[in-house]
């Protein structure tokens, strides 16, 4: 062992201490954002960080989008299907809630991806 | 020159086989990209027991045959990353002539990392993987104490008999 080895490691810790505890780089920021579209077209931007309801009427009918705890999902709809009721809350980027009677997409965009959805070896 | 050919085949071997031994130990800690790195040992060695050179030649067959044995495609640009980065910052460190074995390999371990987390941002097409580089860091630091540790006895051994 020489001066410089520990010196070595010294630094490498404090450079990774610091940047663990700058939170520079905290990729784990909120700040994914509901879109609606109806028929394709954007009706509404609702941020996931704000709790929020917002009634989409569409031409078949009306879906009810609620945010909550940083998760948008439906909670109400006139649709035959209810598939879109049923569809569990979402946060992470890419992911949607469809309601095809009604021509009603709910995608998140921004925020996080589903970090299980990914393979580092 | 014929004795270091001869010599270019075990060092490749034993990398190779290092790789192969690493790849059945688990490790217990659910950060991916977490390795022993115990192929590093025998860069090491033909590093300050062969030569620069030489030990350029032996990282690129090791990364070359364990992605063909072990890791496939994607896996050969992480080695390939985290070996390049770490050669070249090892070089460096080495020629600098400031630190001993155990310095070299810390500094090698982390930058393997460093390299292999560029390449996932770049496969990945997204900055996720960046929260990772502390814990790497750490990892790397510990990992490449560790294997500069056994290193440093292997060189002494071998210094005067190749």
């Amino acid at each position: 062992m020489k001066r410089w080895d520990v010196v070595v490691v010294l630094v490498a810790l404090a450079v990774a201490g610091g940047l663990y505890f700058s939170g520079l780089l905290r990729a784990d920021t909120p700040g994914g954002v509901a879109v609606v579209y109806v028929n394709g077209v954007e009706k509404a931007r609702l941020s996931l960080l704000q709790d929020t309801e917002y009634r989409v009427e569409t031409e078949h009918g009306y879906n009810i989008v609620v945010v909550k705890d940083g998760k948008a999902e439906i909670i109400d709809a006139d649709c035959p299907d209810k598939i879109c009721v049923n569809h569990k809350p979402i946060s992470f980027r890419k992911e949607s809630i469809t309601c095809l009677p009604h021509k009603v997409v709910v995608e998140i965009e921004g925020g996080n991806e589903n970090s299980v959805d990914a393979v580092v070896q | 020159m014929r004795k270091k050919v001869a010599y270019y085949g075990i060092f490749a071997a034993l990398s190779i086989l290092m790789g192969y031994v690493e790849a059945i130990i688990p490790v217990p800690l659910p950060v991916p990209g977490i390795k022993l790195g115990l192929s590093n040992v025998i860069v090491l060695l033909a590093l300050y027991v062969m030569g620069t050179k030489e030990a350029f030649y032996i990282s690129i067959i090791r990364v070359f045959i364990s992605a063909l044995l072990f890791r496939g495609f994607l896996g050969f640009w992480y080695s390939m990353a985290g070996a390049f980065l770490s050669y070249i910052v090892m070089v460096l460190a080495m020629k600098s002539d400031k630190m001993s074995t155990i310095g070299v390999s810390v500094l090698g371990g982390i930058f393997h990392n460093l390299g292999q987390i560029a390449v996932a941002i770049i496969i990945l097409g997204r900055t996720v993987v960046v929260y990772l580089v502390p814990v790497l860091m750490v990892s790397g630091v510990a990992t490449g104490f560790a294997i500069g540790v056994v290193a440093s006895y292997c060189t002494k051994y071998l210094q005067n008999r190749i």
